[in-house]
């Protein structure tokens, strides 16, 4: 366990100092932190929380907090997986955008068109050639989100470079918001942006 | 040059946080009521507004801090763009100014020359007048201005006139509070720091003369209380805001010094005060840290009306300013504020 005193360290001082104790971790550990105020407190913690680190604070008396930080050596694999799904070769063909604006393909009978929408994403998985972009929006939003069948061939698809992108709006207006499951969210602009400023926009 | 005394936060950072701020103003006695007065802190807005006559009223307003930049005169003239910046957030003109200066006594007074000589060209610029002052014996140094300006009594931006549909417009790029803070840990490069002091001496006076030529229904300036806390006193509880966190200008390096945790406790104060009321949707850790950051001499937010915001952004931009359509206000939703992507 390695202690970092940061009592009278104004911000960014404590988190600054905790960074650099936590480089001396090489094998993991824990790192016990002192401040003098809550703020350095939530500081501290926002910064284990996005790193993923295990972290607990207590107040020891008025004006002395100590931050407890549990860094695993999991956490270096968990990066180089990240790391290694960047690596995938850049297939993407510039400038080709796929829009989706419904969550079936064709007009006529509706199970039909649910079906052959997934077909349609998962023969996208198998292009050589991938668009640079895919939007969702209206009832493509149902198709970027928890319980749609495309989710897999999705994640496959933005783990290549292709960016998966759903209207914010849409997901609202659904009650989705909270349950996106691949790519993020976009808005009007930058959809319009996107297909202004595309060389071949496919729309299943 | 000899060791100016930097303060824990420089700038706009070291403002007392928005909630103990409330609690202590609700205490004040109000006195009796004027009429005249037709802004005063009843509304949370940048200037206090008194009419004189039925077409002109005075605009006042006050600003000072600790240096967030080494270059004294630099931090001169970032105190003054940041002070004077009140009288264009409420549409105003600059008229007089007077200097606050609280200055070591045992410090070399050429420093505070240049304090104050960076200040006067920001007035000079601004086209006011420096007509006076006041100055304490301090620990640490501070400097500010006091400014009085004009106004007509019926052309006034209050901070909460936004309507529903009216586009938001920011003049300045956010970031500049967390490059000084990566700056003071010398973490923040050579570059980014110019970018943020070179936003910063950026009068608001430019942006300000484009946005009168529109239907501007509110309008305030960018400082501590961040993006987001601004925003939320233009809301003014009755309106809501969709942000476009695509949209947001910034300077790219306090993108990347916040995802190094460079944080200020001033944005972490901000984030508290507004907790429960805003919504990320697919936004970074970044750029959420970069809407909370506490802003210098920050640029002005103004909602605008739909018809004119394109031609505004097209307006500012050709005057130099960074300026973006960065989001639009909506009926009043259950999170006040969301902010989509960024």
């Amino acid at each position: 366990m390695i202690e970092v005193n940061a009592m009278g360290d104004p911000c960014p001082i404590p988190v600054v100092k905790t960074k650099n104790a936590i480089k001396e971790l090489t094998e993991g550990g824990q790192v016990k932190v002192l401040v003098d105020n809550e703020i350095a407190v939530q500081n501290l913690t926002k910064m284990a929380n996005q790193k993923q680190y295990e972290v607990s604070s207590e107040k020891l008396e008025e004006g002395k907090y100590q931050v407890l930080l549990t860094i695993g050596k999991v956490q270096e694999e968990r990066e180089q997986e990240i790391q290694s799904e960047v690596c995938i070769p850049d297939a993407r063909q510039k400038n080709t955008i796929v829009v989706i604006g419904t969550d079936r393909m064709g007009e006529g009978n509706d199970e039909l068109g649910k079906v052959l929408i997934k077909g349609f994403i998962y023969a996208l998985t198998q292009m050589d050639d991938l668009p640079d972009k895919i939007l969702f929006y209206n009832g493509g939003a149902t198709l970027t989100t928890e319980g749609s069948d495309s989710l897999e061939d999705l994640k496959s698809l933005e783990a290549q470079g292709v960016e998966i992108l759903t209207c914010g709006t849409c997901l609202n207006y659904y009650n989705l918001s909270d349950q996106l499951a691949v790519g993020s969210v976009t808005n009007m602009y930058a959809i319009v942006e996107a297909m202004s400023q595309a060389d071949k926009i496919i729309r299943p | 040059m000899s060791d100016i005394v930097f303060c824990k936060g420089g700038g706009c950072t070291a403002k007392l946080g928005p909630g103990i701020l409330s609690r202590v103003l609700s205490r004040l006695p109000k006195g009796e009521k004027d009429e005249n007065l037709l802004i005063g802190y009843d509304s949370k807005d940048d200037a206090a507004v008194y009419k004189l006559t039925d077409d002109l009223a005075i605009v006042q307003t006050l600003d000072f801090f600790p240096p967030m930049v080494e270059d004294p005169y630099l931090f001169g003239q970032i105190a003054a763009a940041n002070a004077l910046s009140d009288i264009y957030a409420m549409g105003g003109q600059v008229k007089t100014a007077l200097n606050i200066v609280c200055f070591p006594e045992q410090m070399d007074l050429n420093i505070l020359g240049r304090i104050m000589e960076g200040g006067a060209s920001k007035v000079t610029e601004a086209g006011g007048i420096l007509s006076g002052g006041h100055s304490i014996a301090d620990s640490d140094v501070k400097y500010g201005l006091s400014v009085t300006g004009i106004i007509h009594p019926d052309q006034i931006y209050a901070n909460n006139g936004g309507r529903t549909k009216d586009k938001l417009i920011l003049t300045k790029k956010l970031g500049v509070g967390i490059i000084c803070t990566a700056n003071r840990v010398k973490e923040a490069s050579k570059e980014a720091m110019e970018e943020a002091t070179d936003s910063m001496t950026t009068l608001n006076k430019y942006g300000a003369e484009i946005l009168h030529h529109y239907k501007i229904h509110g309008c305030t300036d960018v400082t501590g209380f961040s993006f987001l806390g601004h925003l939320h006193e233009m809301l003014n509880d009755s309106h809501s805001a969709l942000i476009y966190g695509d949209q947001i200008p910034y300077i790219k390096e306090a993108k990347e010094k916040a995802e190094e945790f460079l944080l200020t406790a001033a944005a972490q104060r901000n984030r508290n005060h507004l907790e429960g009321k805003v919504e990320f949707l697919g936004t970074s850790f970044g750029m959420e840290e970069i809407l909370f950051d506490p802003q210098t001499s920050g640029g002005l937010l103004a909602a605008v009306a739909p018809e004119d915001a394109d031609e505004v952004v097209r307006e500012l931009k050709k005057a130099g300013l960074p300026a973006a359509l960065v989001g639009e206000i909506t009926e009043k939703t259950e999170k006040e504020i969301r902010v989509i992507g960024g």
